[in-house]
């Protein structure tokens, strides 16, 4: 897993940030997958169906606010040169747990999953969690951090399974939509559908940003015109 | 295309009289003979299904693509090689998406022509046979129903709805017949047409003579088709003596796609290497991957495929078979 | 920073940064250590929470896949595989989940339906896992369920999904025959059009298995 080594350094926030924006800024603006693109192979591979996509979000929002919990507790103990291989333990551990709770209650979705449940090792928002927030801040912030992160992870793969679901079999968590004549997509359900879906979830958040930023630069001008003419 | 404002090649300079839009159009002609012999064997649903695929593609280069590119007649060839190779039977609004999807995502996202990687009509059937395997595969046999006008599937399916099971006679291709019945079909039914298969996989005779055509006149480079057939009927050739299970070297150069791909899509001018031995290697390669996937692989036909993966590989081609600049020496490695 | 000490550059350096703390080697070993003491709690903790679970989990899935291809007996056994004979009390000292295990059904009446044996074969996708219900006495199968496979959407997942392809494997004569069209003879099994890979994978399957153990199945009722 090439994930590991993606850069963890990014997405803190300043000191003085508000509670608020600590939870929120997961959510969308900061967004791992849609804006920082990590996350990516979970993001492809399980989301085929709405029902895998919520069960994986789950679980790696448990193992995610777990580590970031444990991780800010025990900070201070942990020695700057093992920080990693400690980190990765602390996740192991979580993701083990998840893997026996998945086991035991969702069997038939823990075996669709497949492998990319003991995966969620190597998923990089939460390795990239614990080196750039967990680490270095207090408990409650980092909590609110990782739940923040974690439900836009969540929000992230619940987009990709709901399109992919509804268009590649016509059915959402199961409930038929359109009625037995509709034609299922089935590109939508095999790998390559994850690829394009992916991508144009991506266009749509990138082309919503844009026009965001370009109406704050117009309405910017239209003030500073504002401002001139008054003076 | 806008026409360059500054061309740069090495002299002498000679202007050829041909222009994107003369090539593009003699090929639309060149194809017109195709689709009628698929209408003659088919009936009106070749027509039907041929019209819709183009169609669709002109009208998203109308919408999505940059003014003025429509007349150099490259999106009518998209959506007539597309239409040819879906079967008479689909539904109209599937060959719609293929037209659409072919030039939208196989085309204008990569900027237009002159720029896509991939052969746009192949990408649009690439995406359908994915979408949509089951319509992709029921092959209606020709010259079947009961009078000329019968349809051969349920064309007019409402969109987004499966298609009826109507009562157009299908079968399976002859090489699904071959791969998994060992049933060969007859050479001369493979030459002349008069077999189950996609509205431009039937006449291999008609293929040849129209791309012998567009070869003549220097708009489609000979060496592409002449090594695909070359390789393929070698390797077949030689896989049918040791194993006679294998198929022949006439039934692999007849059947299936291999026709129309090795004339019309692994020859397109933007998707193939701009060098002579680039167009060998290139064929090559099709003509390997076609005869691999065809004996070994899990599908009966591999052409579409072949082509498509290819085309990924040519900017490597035209890199490795770049003429030498005239008197240019090696450059030796610094010590 | 040492490199540079040792060419001469040291001099036009400023203050070289200041180094982290020595940390002892020892205070390393104890600090991973004691963590994986911890992890490792912990999982035994959760292993064994949810240990009950997952095993009845797995115990009703078998339940419903035996239950689905010998016709609802009225109960099972489990027996093993041991050198070649099938026996129902696995031998001292080996791990009885490591064995092949095949399950002896009986009706109502307390009388052998027939057993249900588990087999898997590489399909068109990936392994496709199924069991099959096979009456030795009468040398006919009674039923095939698909238990795992990836096969394509609409076409090659009809193995499991398509009540008609299912339903002939009731009653049918083994060694199975993938036949186009429509059966024949009750060797016959009709492949799905477009899925002939998936459809013969199931068929070879089902003989490979029985060609394996149908001997010590049927072995099995002559002693009892």
């Amino acid at each position: 897993m090439a994930e590991l080594s993606c850069h963890a350094s990014m997405m803190t926030t300043s000191k003085d940030a508000p509670p608020r924006e600590d939870l929120a800024k997961g959510l969308w603006r900061q967004n791992p997958v849609l804006v920082h693109l990590l996350g990516l192979c979970p993001t492809l591979a399980v989301t085929n169906s709405v029902a895998n996509s919520v069960v994986m979000g789950v679980a790696t929002f448990f193992v995610l606010v777990g580590s970031s919990f444990l991780v800010s507790t025990v900070r201070r103990w942990i020695p700057n040169e093992i920080r990693i291989a400690s980190y990765i333990l602390i996740i192991a551990t979580f993701v083990t747990v998840a893997e026996f709770g998945l086991q035991a209650l969702v069997p038939d979705i823990y075996k669709a999953l497949g492998p990319f449940v003991a995966l969620i090792v190597v998923n990089c928002i939460i390795l990239g969690r614990q080196e750039a927030f967990a680490g270095r801040n207090p408990v409650g912030r980092s909590v609110l951090d990782a739940v923040g992160m974690g439900a836009g992870f969540m929000l992230a793969l619940l987009i990709m399974g709901s399109v992919r679901e509804v268009l590649g079999s016509g059915t959402f968590l199961s409930v038929s939509l359109f009625g037995p004549r509709y034609e299922p997509w089935v590109i939508f359900v095999l790998p390559p559908g994850g690829f394009f879906t992916l991508a144009f979830v991506l266009l749509a958040v990138a082309w919503h940003k844009q026009r965001q930023t370009a109406r704050a630069r117009a309405r910017a001008t239209d003030e500073a015109v504002l401002v001139e003419r008054v003076a | 295309m806008s026409a360059p404002s500054l061309l740069v090649s090495a002299s002498p300079h000679l202007g050829a009289g041909d222009s994107t839009p003369t090539i593009m159009w003699n090929v639309v002609a060149s194809l017109l003979p195709i689709v009628a012999v698929a209408a003659w064997f088919f009936g009106p649903s070749a027509l039907l299904v041929t019209a819709a695929a183009t169609a669709a593609a002109v009208a998203t280069e109308r919408v999505l693509g940059h003014r003025g590119t429509l007349g150099d007649g490259s999106a009518v060839i998209t959506g007539l090689l597309l239409g040819l190779t879906l079967p008479a039977g689909l539904p109209l609004w599937m060959a719609v998406v293929g037209g659409v999807f072919g030039i939208a995502i196989g085309k204008l996202l990569f900027g237009g022509l002159g720029q896509n990687v991939f052969n746009p009509a192949l990408l649009g059937r690439a995406f359908l046979q994915a979408s949509f395997p089951v319509a992709m595969t029921t092959w209606p046999v020709p010259a079947a129903a009961g009078t000329w006008w019968a349809l051969r599937g349920d064309n007019f399916a409402f969109p987004f709805t499966s298609p009826r099971v109507v009562d157009a006679l299908t079968s399976a291709s002859p090489l699904g017949r071959m791969k998994f019945e060992q049933q060969p079909t007859a050479l001369l039914d493979l030459v002349l047409g008069t077999t189950t298969g996609s509205l431009g996989e039937t006449s291999g005779l008609l293929i040849l003579l129209c791309g012998g055509y567009l070869a003549l006149r220097n708009y489609l480079n000979w060496r592409i088709p002449a090594s695909i057939f070359a390789t393929v009927a070698v390797l077949a050739g030689g896989l049918h003596q040791l194993d006679p299970r294998y198929p022949g070297a006439l039934f692999m150069l007849f059947s299936g796609g291999l026709m129309l791909g090795a004339m019309y899509m692994a020859t397109d001018l933007v998707t193939s290497p701009v060098t002579n031995r680039g167009c060998w290697v290139f064929g090559a390669g099709v003509g390997l991957l076609v005869v691999v996937i065809r004996i070994w692989g899990g599908l009966a036909e591999g052409v579409m495929y072949a082509i498509l993966i290819m085309n990924a590989l040519v900017p490597y081609l035209n890199r490795w078979t770049q003429p030498r600049v005239f008197g240019a020496r090696p450059v030796e490695p610094a010590t | 920073m040492t490199d540079g000490a040792a060419t001469g550059v040291a001099a036009q350096t400023p203050e070289p940064l200041p180094e982290p703390a020595a940390v002892r080697p020892s205070s390393l070993l104890v600090t991973l250590g004691a963590g994986g003491a911890v992890a490792g709690v912990l999982l035994v903790i959760a292993f064994g929470l949810t240990l009950p679970r997952i095993e009845a989990n797995r115990a009703h899935a078998l339940h419903l896949a035996v239950n689905e291809v010998l016709k609802a007996p009225a109960r099972y056994d489990t027996l093993y595989v041991v050198g070649g004979a099938l026996t129902k009390t696995p031998p001292p000292g080996v791990d009885p989940k490591k064995l092949e295990q095949v399950y002896l059904g009986f009706g109502p009446d307390g009388r052998a339906v027939g057993f249900a044996v588990g087999a898997a074969e590489p399909g068109f996708q990936d392994t496709i896992r199924l069991i099959f219900g096979y009456d030795p006495r009468n040398r006919k199968l009674l039923g095939m369920k698909v238990l795992e496979s990836k096969e394509t959407p609409g076409l090659g997942d009809k193995i499991e999904k398509d009540r008609a392809f299912v339903s002939q494997f009731d009653g049918a004569q083994p060694p199975l025959a993938g036949v186009k069209g429509k059966r024949a003879k009750p060797t016959d099994v009709a492949m799905i059009t477009g899925a002939t890979i998936s459809s013969r994978t199931v068929i070879r399957t089902i003989n490979n298995a029985l060609g394996r153990l149908g001997p010590l199945l049927e072995a099995y009722r002559t002693e009892n």
